[in-house]
C-alpha cells in the first residue's frame, strides 16, 4: 500500500494545517542542506529560487544552455487562478471541482484542493516579479476563459503566458545565482539517481558539452523534469524533452504513476509529411472565438469558403451546447477523431478539422463599428475591423499558423488536428510531493498528482509555479529538517563510484553497437506504434500487440543502432540515444497500464468501454485508484494501487452536454 | 557611480560622441549661417564683417576652444570606440548582413575619417593661414573672401571640397538621430520628428557647404 | 498551398570545438520538400552524414516553434534567414529555391565563442540577467496583483519588451557585436512597470557594466538588430535604455 500522507481534517483547512504542523530548518541549518534541482522550468526555476531565497544550497540542472529555455516557456493560454476578479462566480471551491471533474475523478482531492488554493498567490507572486500581465484600460489585471471551465479566471500575456511567467522564474533564480545561493549547470544532463541507505542522495550527470560524468551530492533530489509527451516522437513538445531523469528514478526505486493518461490537445497544426520532426500547437484560448466544423457531406472536396452555412457540421455545438466549442481537451479531441475517422475529415490528408474565425471577425466588427457610432457600414468594413480585433488578440498564432502552413487563416478557416501536448501520468509522489524514494521529490509535469486523467488548460502553468513557489518550500522542509545532523556524503562514496560506472557502461554499450540505423529512426517506430496503439484510442488487441512490437524494438535498437562521433566531446546523437532508450522502456510501461485500465476515463479511451453515444465509459467501481508501477524487472512490474477517495466532490458521469 | 566608471562604460562613450556631435551640429550651424553671407553678392563685404567677428573677437575666440576641445574629444573617441567595437567580432562572416541597416550608418568611422582628412585640408586652407596671420592672438586678420576666392579657383580641390561635404551628409545622416537616441530620446513621434529633421538637416547643410567652392569656381558669385 | 521539392547546397560552418578552427564544407541534399522547416531540412542532412558515416552537423535547437531562442543559425548572410520577424526555427523551405546554395554559419561574436559547429555559447546573456535583470521579491511577500493598477499602454510596451526570447541574433546582427538590444529588452520590461522602480537605477549601472565585462560591443544604432529581431523588438528600447543610464549615473551619489 502507498501512503499519500495526507493530512486529517476537513479539505479546506488540510493545508493549512499543514503548514501549520510541519517542521522547520532554521536558518544557520538551512545553509548546510544541499538540494539538488534538475530540470529548470515553471516547477525547477520556481523551486530553485523560492529553496535559494530560504537559504539552501541549491545545485540546478538543465540540458539546455540556458535555464530560460525550458519547454515551459512554450505555453500559450494563460493560468488559471481562483482570483474571481470578474465576480462571475468563481472561488476556490470551483476551481478545485472544475479540476476534479476534468480530470475525470482520477485526481488526489486534497493535492488538486491545495492547487486551488495557492493558485492565488502565484498570481500575486507573478505580478510582483514584474511578468506583464494582460491588463483592462482601467489598469487591473484581464482575464479569458477556457475549456471545461464556466468562468473567467485565466491570466494571460497574449499568447506568451508561458513564456513570460517562466521568464519571471527564471530572473527570480538568476538572482539567487548572482546571490551565490543556487549553483547552476547549464547543457548537463541527469544520467542517474544515487541512492545512499535508501535515500536519494545525488545524481550523476553528464556534461553535454565535453562529455564528461560529473557526481553531485544533495540532502534532497528534486525532479523537475517536465513530461514524456516524446514518446510519441510526434508532439507539441520541445525537441530535448524527454523522459530520462523520470525513467532513471523509477528504475532506481520510484514508482510511476499512470503512464496511460496522457493528453492528447484537440487544436494542433496537422502533420503535413514524413519529414516532420514536431506538431505546433495552436493554443486552446483560439476555441474563445474560433468555430470548429466538418462538411456534412462526406469526403467534400469544396474550399471551405465554398460550403454554405448549412452544409457546415459544427459537431461541438452540435453534440455538446452547454459548452459548444470549449469542451475540455479530452472531448474535443476524441470529437474530432470521431469525425475524421467517419470519412468527414478535411485537408489534404483527411486527418483535419475546420477552426473557423469568420463568425468571430464579423461579430466583433460590429461591435466596432458600433463603437464608432456608424451603422451604415459595408459588410467589407467590418470585416476589417472584426480582423484587426482578431489580430490583436490571436495576432502571434495567426502568424505562426501562417509560417508553418503558408496558408493566411485571416482568409481561410485554419485547419487543426490532435496531437500529443501533455502527460498527466508520471512520478507517484505523496501530499508532500515525495516519491517511493525518500529524499526524491517530483515536481510539476514530472509528477501525477493533480490532473487525474486529463489536464484543463491554463492549470499546467499553475500546477509547476505551485509546486514550484509554495508547496516544495513546506515540504521539503518537513524532510530536511530530519536532514541537519547529516553532514554533505563525500561524493567519493562507493554508492556515487558505483552509480557512475552504470553510466558509463551504459554508454560504452551504446557507443559500440556501431549498427546501421540512426537513433531518429528508432524513435519514430516508437512514436508510430505507441501513437497508432496508445493514443487517442486504445483497445486490448492492440495494446498486447504493441507491447511485443516494442519489446523487439528494444531488443533492435540495442544491436543495431548507430552514433556517429565519441563520447567526450559534444554528442548530440549520443544525448539523444540515452533518451530514446529510455523512451521505448516507457512506452511499453504505457501500454502495460492502459491494458490494465479497463475503462475509459479521461485522456485514456478504451474502445472496448463507452457510452451508446461514443463518450467515455468510467469504472468507479473497479478503477478509482491510481496504478502506481513498481519496476520489477526490464520488462516486469508490480502494480500498486493507491485508492482514490472522495470525500468531498461526488464523481459522476462527466458531462458538458 | 564615479564619473569615470560613467565615461569608461560602452553607454558613457557614447554620451560623448553624442554630446559633442550635438555639439558640433550646432557649431555647423553657425558655421553655414556665416559663410552663407557670401552670397550677399557684395564682394564678401558683409562675409568678412562676420569671419571679423569671429577671428577677432575675445568671446568667439574663447568658444572656438571649446569647440576644438569638442571636436577633438569626438574624433579621439570615435576612433577609439570604432577599434574597439571592430575587435568583438573576432571571426567575421562569409556572408555579410547588409539589409538591417544603411551602409552609412555602418561606416560611421569611415566617413568621419574622411571628414578628418578634410579638416586637416580645410584648416591649413583657411584657419591656420589667419590664425598664423594674427599671431594666435586677436591680430590683424587676412581677407578670408579672398582666400576663398583663390582656393576654389583650383579644380582638385573644389573636388575635394564637395567629397569633404558629401562625407560629412552621410556622417551627419546617421549622427543627427543617433545622437538624439543616444541621449535618451525614444518616443516614438520625437524619433520620427529626428529622422526626417536629421535628413533635411544633412541634405540643407552639405548642400550649402558644397555650393560654396562651385559657387566660386563657376564664378555664380561676384 | 503549393507544394514543390528541390535540391540544394548547404556550405556550412563546420568546426570540432573550440578550440580548433574551423571551415565551410558543402553538403548537396535532394528532395527536399518546400513544406518543411528548416530545421528539418538540416535533420535530413545529418541523418545523411550519419549513414555516411560522417558526423551529423550539432546546432542548437529546441521547442522549434519559434519562442525558446535555443535556434541560432545565420543563414545566407542573415540572422535566423531571410523571413522577417523569425527564428530559424519556423523558416520554411518555401522561402528557397531549386538548386540554390544555403550558406549557413554560427553566430559571430567574441562574446559568443563557438561550441562545436553552429552552436555558440550564450551564457554571457545569462550573467547580464545576474546583473540586475530582474525584481528583488522574495516568494510570499507579494500584495494582491490588482492592489496596483499599471496603465495598460505601460503595461503592453512592458510586455513588448518581454517578448525577448534571448536567442542573441542582436548580438549576431550588429557590426559591433553589441548586445544592446537584449539588455534595454530587459531594462525597458523592468522599468515600465512600477514594480521595477526601487532598483530602477542600480539595475541599469550593473547590467550595462557586466553587458561591457562579457566583451560585448558598443552600440552605434545602426538598427540591424531590430531589423533582425524575431520578436521584434524596438531599437526605442535602447533610447530607453540610454536615457535611464544617464539619469542613473547623473544622480548618483558617488
Amino acid at each position: 500500500m502507498l501512503d499519500a500522507k495526507i493530512p486529517s481534517g476537513p479539505l479546506d483547512d488540510k493545508w493549512t494545517e499543514y503548514k501549520g504542523h510541519c517542521k522547520l530548518v532554521n536558518p544557520a541549518n538551512k545553509r548546510k542542506l544541499e538540494v539538488i534541482i534538475v530540470g529548470t522550468g515553471l516547477a525547477g526555476a520556481s523551486a530553485a529560487a523560492a529553496l535559494g531565497e530560504l537559504g539552501y544550497k541549491v545545485k540546478a540542472f538543465c540540458f539546455q544552455d540556458s535555464p530560460r529555455r525550458a519547454h515551459s516557456i512554450a505555453a500559450q493560454g494563460g493560468i488559471n487562478a481562483a482570483k474571481n476578479y470578474q465576480n462571475d462566480g468563481d472561488s476556490v471551491f470551483r476551481l478545485f471541482y472544475d479540476t476534479i471533474k476534468g480530470g475525470d475523478y482520477r485526481a488526489r482531492e486534497a493535492n488538486v484542493h491545495r492547487l486551488a488554493e495557492v493558485s492565488t498567490n502565484i498570481i500575486d507572486q507573478c505580478v510582483a516579479q514584474g511578468v506583464p500581465f494582460a491588463r483592462e484600460y482601467g489598469g487591473l489585471l484581464s482575464n479569458r476563459s477556457f475549456g471545461g471551465t464556466q468562468v473567467q479566471r485565466t491570466f494571460y500575456a497574449a499568447g506568451q503566458t508561458g513564456q513570460q511567467l517562466l521568464i519571471g522564474a527564471y530572473q527570480a533564480l538568476e538572482r539567487q545565482i548572482a546571490l551565490g545561493n543556487v549553483q547552476m549547470f547549464a547543457r548537463h544532463e541527469m544520467l542517474e539517481i544515487v541512492k545512499i541507505d535508501g535515500k536519494a542522495r545525488g545524481i550523476i550527470a553528464r556534461n553535454l558539452v565535453n562529455g564528461e560524468l560529473e557526481r553531485h551530492f544533495g540532502h534532497a533530489v528534486l525532479l523537475c523534469t517536465g513530461g514524456y509527451g516524446n514518446v510519441y516522437y510526434l508532439s507539441t513538445n520541445a525537441m530535448g524533452s524527454n523522459t530520462t531523469a523520470t525513467w532513471k528514478a523509477h528504475r532506481k526505486g520510484a514508482a510511476f504513476a499512470n503512464p496511460c493518461f496522457t493528453q492528447i490537445h484537440p487544436t494542433c497544426i496537422p502533420v503535413s509529411g514524413d519529414h516532420q520532426s514536431k506538431l505546433t500547437l495552436m493554443s486552446e484560448s483560439l476555441r474563445n472565438d474560433g468555430r470548429i466544423w466538418v462538411p456534412k457531406k462526406k469526403d467534400d472536396q469544396r474550399k471551405a469558403i465554398d460550403i454554405p452555412e448549412e452544409e457546415r457540421d459544427y459537431y461541438l455545438e452540435r453534440r455538446y451546447p452547454a459548452f459548444g466549442n470549449l469542451v475540455p481537451r479530452d472531448v474535443a479531441s476524441r470529437a474530432a477523431k470521431e469525425r475524421c475517422d467517419e470519412g468527414y475529415g478535411v485537408g489534404t490528408s483527411k486527418q483535419a478539422v475546420y477552426l473557423d474565425f469568420a463568425d468571430a471577425i464579423v461579430r466583433y466588427g460590429k461591435i466596432e463599428a458600433g463603437k464608432e457610432g456608424n451603422s451604415s457600414k459595408s459588410m467589407e468594413e467590418i470585416i476589417v475591423l472584426g480582423k484587426e480585433v482578431v489580430k490583436e488578440k490571436y495576432g502571434n498564432l495567426f502568424d505562426m499558423y501562417k509560417k508553418i502552413t503558408g496558408e493566411n487563416p485571416y482568409e481561410f478557416p485554419m485547419r487543426i488536428y490532435p496531437a500529443v501536448h501533455y502527460t498527466m501520468g508520471g512520478l507517484w509522489v505523496n501530499y508532500e510531493l515525495q516519491t517511493t524514494i525518500p529524499g526524491l521529490y517530483a515536481l510539476g509535469e514530472a509528477n501525477f498528482s493533480d490532473h487525474g486523467a486529463n489536464r484543463l488548460g491554463a492549470s499546467a502553468l499553475m500546477q509547476g509555479l505551485a509546486d514550484g513557489y509554495f508547496v516544495i518550500p513546506y515540504t521539503l522542509g518537513n524532510t530536511l529538517a530530519d536532514e541537519i545532523y547529516n553532514k554533505a556524503i563525500e561524493t567519493s562514496h562507493p554508492a556515487f563510484e558505483e552509480a557512475e560506472k552504470e553510466v558509463a557502461d551504459r554508454i560504452n554499450t551504446l557507443m559500440n553497437i556501431k549498427g546501421t540505423q540512426t537513433v531518429e529512426s528508432f524513435h519514430k517506430r516508437l512514436g508510430k506504434i505507441i501513437w497508432d496503439k496508445c493514443g487517442m484510442a486504445r483497445n486490448k488487441e492492440g495494446l498486447l500487440q504493441a507491447i511485443q512490437e516494442i519489446q523487439a524494438l528494444k531488443k533492435e535498437f540495442w544491436s543495431d543502432v548507430r552514433i556517429p562521433g565519441s563520447i567526450n566531446e559534444m554528442n548530440p546523437e549520443l544525448d539523444k540515444a540515452n533518451r530514446v532508450a529510455d523512451f521505448i522502456e516507457l512506452g511499453e510501461l504505457m501500454c502495460v497500464d492502459a491494458l490494465n485500465r479497463n475503462e475509459s476515463c479521461g485522456g485514456h479511451f478504451r474502445e472496448e468501454f463507452q457510452t451508446e453515444d461514443g463518450e467515455a465509459l468510467r469504472d468507479d467501481a473497479n478503477f478509482m485508484y491510481v496504478a502506481a508501477w513498481e519496476s520489477k524487472s526490464a520488462h516486469e512490474w508490480n502494480l500498486i494501487k493507491e485508492p482514490l477517495v472522495y470525500d468531498v466532490v461526488k464523481p459522476s458521469q462527466r458531462s458538458y452536454k | 557611480m564615479t564619473w569615470k566608471q560613467v565615461f569608461t562604460s560602452s553607454v558613457g562613450k557614447k554620451l560623448v560622441m553624442a554630446f559633442t556631435g550635438i555639439f558640433l551640429i550646432l557649431f555647423l550651424i553657425v558655421h553655414a549661417g556665416l559663410n552663407a553671407c557670401i552670397w550677399a553678392n557684395d564682394g564678401g563685404e558683409m562675409f568678412n564683417k562676420g569671419a571679423h567677428f569671429m577671428g577677432a573677437n575675445v568671446v568667439p575666440r574663447i568658444l572656438e576652444i571649446g569647440l576644438f576641445v569638442g571636436l577633438i574629444l569626438h574624433i579621439v573617441q570615435g576612433l577609439m570606440l570604432e577599434l574597439d567595437n571592430r575587435k568583438k567580432r573576432s571571426v567575421g562572416y562569409a556572408v555579410a548582413y547588409s539589409d538591417g541597416s544603411k551602409w552609412y550608418s555602418r561606416s560611421m568611422g569611415i566617413l568621419g575619417t574622411l571628414i578628418l582628412l578634410f579638416l586637416v585640408l580645410h584648416l591649413s586652407d583657411f584657419w591656420f593661414p589667419n590664425r598664423a596671420h594674427q599671431n594666435f592672438v586677436l591680430g590683424e586678420e587676412i581677407d578670408l573672401y579672398a582666400k576663398m576666392k583663390e582656393t576654389f579657383s583650383v579644380l582638385w580641390v573644389v573636388i575635394v571640397y564637395v567629397l569633404g561635404c558629401l562625407s560629412l551628409g552621410y556622417h551627419l545622416a546617421h549622427g543627427f538621430q543617433s545622437a538624439f537616441r543616444t541621449v535618451g530620446v525614444h518616443n516614438r513621434k520625437y524619433n520620427l520628428m529626428l529622422v526626417s529633421l536629421g535628413l533635411g538637416f544633412s541634405i540643407v547643410v552639405t548642400l550649402a557647404f558644397a555650393m560654396m567652392p562651385l559657387s566660386f569656381y563657376f564664378g555664380w558669385i561676384n | 498551398m503549393e507544394h514543390y521539392n528541390m535540391n540544394l547546397t548547404v556550405k556550412v560552418w563546420r568546426q570540432k570545438n573550440s578550440r580548433e578552427k574551423g571551415g565551410f564544407q558543402s553538403y548537396p541534399v535532394k528532395d527536399i520538400s518546400s513544406e518543411m522547416s528548416f530545421l528539418e531540412m538540416i535533420d535530413v542532412l545529418n541523418e545523411q552524414l550519419i549513414r555516411d558515416g560522417e558526423d551529423p552537423i550539432a546546432f542548437d535547437h529546441d521547442c522549434r516553434e519559434g519562442i525558446c531562442g535555443m535556434c541560432s543559425m545565420y543563414i545566407n548572410g542573415k540572422p535566423h534567414g531571410a523571413w522577417k520577424a523569425n527564428t530559424t526555427c519556423q523558416l520554411h523551405m518555401r522561402a528557397f529555391k531549386d538548386g540554390e546554395t544555403i550558406t549557413v554559419e554560427p553566430w559571430r561574436a567574441g562574446a559568443f565563442p563557438v561550441i562545436k559547429d553552429l552552436m555558440v555559447d550564450r551564457s554571457a546573456f545569462d550573467r547580464i540577467i545576474q546583473a540586475g535583470g530582474y525584481i528583488s521579491v522574495n516568494t510570499g511577500n507579494a500584495v494582491d496583483g490588482n492592489s496596483l493598477p499599471i496603465n495598460k499602454d505601460k503595461a503592453d510596451a512592458s510586455f513588448a519588451a518581454a517578448m525577448c526570447i534571448g536567442c542573441g541574433a542582436c548580438v549576431a546582427a550588429c557590426k559591433n557585436s553589441s548586445a544592446m538590444l537584449f539588455l534595454s529588452a530587459k531594462v525597458s520590461h523592468l522599468a515600465l512597470l512600477p514594480q521595477g522602480e526601487p532598483e530602477r537605477k542600480s539595475r541599469v549601472i550593473n547590467m550595462v557594466a557586466q553587458m561591457d565585462k562579457e566583451g560585448f560591443g558598443a552600440c552605434t544604432n545602426t538598427g540591424a538588430c531590430e531589423a533582425t529581431c524575431p520578436k521584434e523588438i524596438s531599437i526605442s528600447n535602447i533610447a530607453r535604455l540610454n536615457q535611464e543610464y544617464l539619469v542613473a549615473s547623473l544622480t548618483s551619489d558617488k
